[in-house]
């Protein structure tokens, strides 16, 4: 699955990265805390969170993600898709909240990591 | 002429939720003067009306005492705003109450207790000060700094509530003076993990929210005066002003 098929089927907006909307989805991670998704994430990831700050475009590019998705209707800081546009991270915004979404994202097929 | 002044500038007052009922402020201000402190700031969670209390105690017992606020940001982020003067500190607390959505819950928070300078409770804050502000951690550092203030970045070892917790790394030209370890990570231990941000002085305090935590951390700053620009000058190494090394 493709970040441009997670687009279509949830009916997410897009606020960055067109460009790169094809590249393969290997798994998704949750969470707020920046740090936590440095230590987790994995390449290819799509990640979930309701964090807006321009630093989520950094980490994502810093662990080569598929794309974030920012659930709740949280919109990005001007700053946050501006550098998303720079860096072409795909940035998606959904109405849902984090649960619903990722409850949704499994079910059709994308799956998270084992801890060990 | 410039001289040792041993510094606690983070400690809670009983307005914070997390706070202790005994640290008011000639508790404190005891506490502080046993500990061998010759200036400490209170910094209650998005709020400073117990300031004016503890100054006024303060400067009676000739203990200098800076008005500040340990800030909420918006992605969790505490963040301590130290200031000389009240008036600063309450512009900022202005700015912050306009931006703190939501009401306490004192029986899950905690009381936030209001008191004079008796040490006597005068009332409490219903605002849900242990809560976020709705503000961006860029603008609430710009705001502090537009207000006179120093700006020090909480705790930065420890994950919860923390700049590099938060946000995995500090955001590139953010105007920080200076960061806080706790007391839970050595000088040496801090100085390796945090290598790449030697840039910034960093700075030990309590975070005291009991008498007893009061002065257990604390900086060496070298300072002609006991004020926050005097501190602000030490934490950019300006005018022979410095924190010197533990």
């Amino acid at each position: 699955m493709t970040v441009f098929d997670i687009v279509k089927i949830f009916g997410l907006q897009m606020r960055a990265g067109k460009d790169r909307l094809h590249e393969e989805v290997t798994g998704g991670y949750t969470s707020d805390l920046l740090s936590d998704v440095i230590a987790h994430s994995r390449k290819g990831n799509v990640w979930i969170t309701i964090q807006t700050h321009p630093n989520i475009v950094a980490v994502a590019t810093m662990k080569e993600l598929a794309g974030i998705i920012l659930t709740g209707g949280r919109e990005p800081d001007a700053e946050t898709v501006q550098k998303a546009e720079e860096e072409g991270i795909p940035l998606l915004v959904s109405p849902l909240f984090t649960f619903e979404l990722v409850g949704k994202l499994y079910q059709a097929g994308i799956s998270g990591m084992s801890p060990c | 002429m410039l001289r040792t002044i041993r510094a606690d500038l983070h400690i809670h007052s009983c307005l914070s939720p997390c706070g202790d009922e005994e640290m008011r402020p000639r508790a404190v201000v005891k506490q502080a003067l046993a500990m061998g402190l010759d200036m400490i700031a209170i910094c209650d969670h998005n709020s400073a009306e117990n300031i004016a209390s503890f100054m006024g105690v303060g400067s009676e017992g000739g203990l200098t005492v800076l008005p500040g606020m340990e800030v909420t940001s918006k992605e969790e982020i505490h963040l301590l705003a130290l200031f000389n003067r009240q008036e600063d500190c309450m512009a900022l607390q202005d700015l912050i109450y306009q931006n703190l959505p939501g009401e306490n819950v004192e029986e899950v928070f905690g009381r936030q207790t209001l008191v004079n300078e008796k040490d006597e409770a005068i009332g409490v804050n219903r605002k849900m000060l242990i809560g976020a502000t709705l503000l961006p951690i860029e603008q609430i550092v710009s705001a502090v700094v537009s207000f006179g203030g120093v700006t020090i970045a909480s705790h930065i070892d420890r994950q919860a509530f923390s700049l590099l917790g938060q946000l995995g790394f500090i955001p590139e030209g953010m105007a920080l003076d200076g960061l806080e370890i706790s007391a839970r990570t050595s000088q040496e231990e801090a100085r390796r993990r945090f290598h790449s941000y030697r840039r910034f002085s960093f700075v030990r305090f309590s975070d005291a929210h009991y008498l007893e935590d009061i002065g257990k951390s604390f900086t060496h700053f070298l300072l002609e005066k006991t004020t926050s620009h005097e501190v602000n000058l030490a934490l950019h190494h300006q005018e022979g002003r410095r924190v010197l090394e533990q």
